[in-house]
């Protein structure tokens, strides 16, 4: 069957606009976590600045540049019709609710627009895993041979009506996240745009394989035995050479548990793990695209991304995660995901797979 | 291939008590989920061993409108008191995750917003899950809720041979 690899990155977030940035900007603990005035409760979050923006809409903006910047880095030809486009967010335009047309089928046809594209974009809005789904489908899309190419772009930006309703399930940390911590309070949202261009050319990383499963438990809450999470690993033929898990890791309660025990139950709790909300923030629709991409250049760069936030383990199955920068060994990885709606996402990435 | 249709203006409540579900949380759902979770009676409440959990058995949600109708009710709620209970519902996706944890269905489940009703669209895209050779059945839906009152309701249950007979879905 056709392999699947990445030839186009980019990424927009407040602490740096290249995949290569970013990466060093989490090596050396930077992040753009900090307390913002609420509605009216203050909360603490990495935004991005919008530099007297005055267009229509900045979700558009940054969602189009990032696809513009990772389809001009892998040459691809968008006006063909062997050119897919997907659209990876969870509440796209949503602070326009009342004023226009907030389906995210609008910037995704604007996206497309500007881009030239002339097949028809979707949206994938898979709660928290949306990134990930939508590699998965980008990915499929290309193995059945509809498509040559598949732009899948993510992005998420963070206002009163996901802040307030974060805070009414008292789902926020009041102070920077610490995934994995024991003294973990919860989760902060943050902002961002990533895209990949996937492709059946020859790529440095190839897209193996992806599965998602759902819990059928609980829609808001995580499930206790991570079976979702569970059956989604289980599902991928992980390989010798696995370098570390790039897990979810929200800093809340219930996800980070969760998270150990599916790995746990995988027989993965010794491999090395890393987790990047406590840089980034959860930035929702773009997370799974941009966690990826930063985790591509860190097997690029032959390390583990210490998990900014962590200091002492406070989950039932102790996992190998550090704060520290650590060598890696190995040449793929796993990237996990999971959401509401009691969905678990697993996708696995090889570096110089048929290159 | 199965197929199972709500017109729009149904009595909700009504149709749920005429297909003898028991299930209380139906009427803590939204609109969205409260659709998506009886084209499911209807498509699977006869079956022999129900309530098993399967790995097998995709459930797929498309629309145009996402979940606007709950995301207006939020809306509202937010200028008094945010709900967390309408907050959870403004996802597109939850409505196939209310079909997953009411018949333990364990298998892939997604939500995808296309722009309108577009039978080959949702066929190709749907078709794409049998790529997991976990996935032996698909549940697929088309609900669109612009609002509680109006909307476009119809599921399809389908394996991969069914799927590959037809050129497109019909509403």
């Amino acid at each position: 069957m056709t392999k699947v690899h990445v030839i186009g990155r980019s990424v927009l977030t407040p602490i740096g606009n290249c995949p290569a940035g970013v990466m060093e900007a989490v090596r050396k603990g930077e992040s753009a976590l900090s307390l913002h005035p609420g509605f009216p409760e203050p909360y603490f979050a990495s935004l991005l600045e919008r530099d007297g923006f005055e267009g229509s809409s900045f979700f558009t903006y940054i969602a189009t540049k990032v696809a513009r910047e990772a389809a001009l880095e892998a040459k691809i030809d968008c006006s063909s019709l062997r050119t897919g486009l997907i659209l990876s967010t969870i509440k796209a335009d949503i602070q326009k609710l009342g004023n226009a047309d907030v389906s995210p089928i609008v910037p995704a046809a604007e996206i497309a627009r500007s881009l030239g594209i002339t097949s028809k974009p979707i949206v994938v809005s898979n709660a928290c895993i949306s990134g990930l789904a939508a590699m998965i489908q980008g990915m499929r899309l290309i193995k059945a041979g509809t498509f040559d190419n598949v732009i899948v772009v993510g992005a998420e930006l963070q206002d009163r009506f996901i802040v307030t309703g974060f805070q009414s399930l008292k789902a926020l940390s009041p102070k920077a996240c610490k995934p994995f911590d024991k003294d973990r309070e919860g989760l902060n949202l943050g902002e961002a745009a990533a895209a990949v261009v996937l492709s059946n050319r020859e790529g440095e990383w190839e897209l193996v394989d992806g599965a998602i499963r759902n819990d059928a438990n609980h829609i808001s809450g995580p499930s206790r035995t991570g079976e979702g999470s569970y059956n989604a690993l289980k599902a991928l033929p992980l390989p010798e050479d696995l370098a570390f898990v790039n897990v979810h890791g929200t800093a809340t309660l219930y996800n980070d548990e969760m998270e150990a025990v599916a790995l746990g139950r995988a027989g993965l709790e010794n491999l090395p793990v890393s987790a990047l909300k406590g840089t980034l923030g959860h930035t929702m629709g773009a997370a799974g695209i941009l966690e990826s991409i930063i985790s591509m250049e860190a097997l690029d760069a032959g390390i583990i991304l210490p998990t900014r936030g962590f200091k002492n383990c406070g989950v039932s199955v102790p996992l190998n995660i550090s704060a520290l920068e650590r060598a890696a060994k190995g040449n793929s990885f796993v990237k996990l995901l999971s959401g509401f709606g009691g969905i678990n996402g697993a996708m696995l990435l090889r570096k110089g797979g048929s290159k | 291939m199965k197929e199972a249709v709500i017109p729009a203006g149904t009595n909700l409540s009504a149709l749920y008590r005429s297909l003898g579900a028991d299930y209380p949380k139906f009427f803590k759902m939204d609109t969205l989920s409260k659709l998506g979770f009886l084209l499911a009676e209807m498509l699977v409440g006869e079956e022999d061993g129900r309530f098993g959990q399967r790995e097998d058995r995709a459930v797929l949600v498309f629309s145009r409108e996402g979940c606007i109708a709950d995301d207006l009710h939020y809306a509202q709620s937010m200028k008094d008191f945010p709900s967390p209970a309408l907050f959870v519902y403004t996802l597109p996706n939850i409505v196939a995750g209310e079909i997953a944890i009411r018949n333990k269905f364990a298998g892939e489940t997604g939500a995808y917003v296309i722009d309108g009703f577009d039978g080959e669209l949702i066929r190709e895209l749907s078709s794409l899950a049998f790529q997991d050779k976990t996935t032996r059945e698909i549940l697929v839906a088309w609900i669109d809720c612009p609002s509680d009152s109006s909307w476009n309701a119809k599921a399809w249950l389908c394996n991969e041979a069914q799927i590959n007979e037809i050129k497109a879905f019909t509403i």
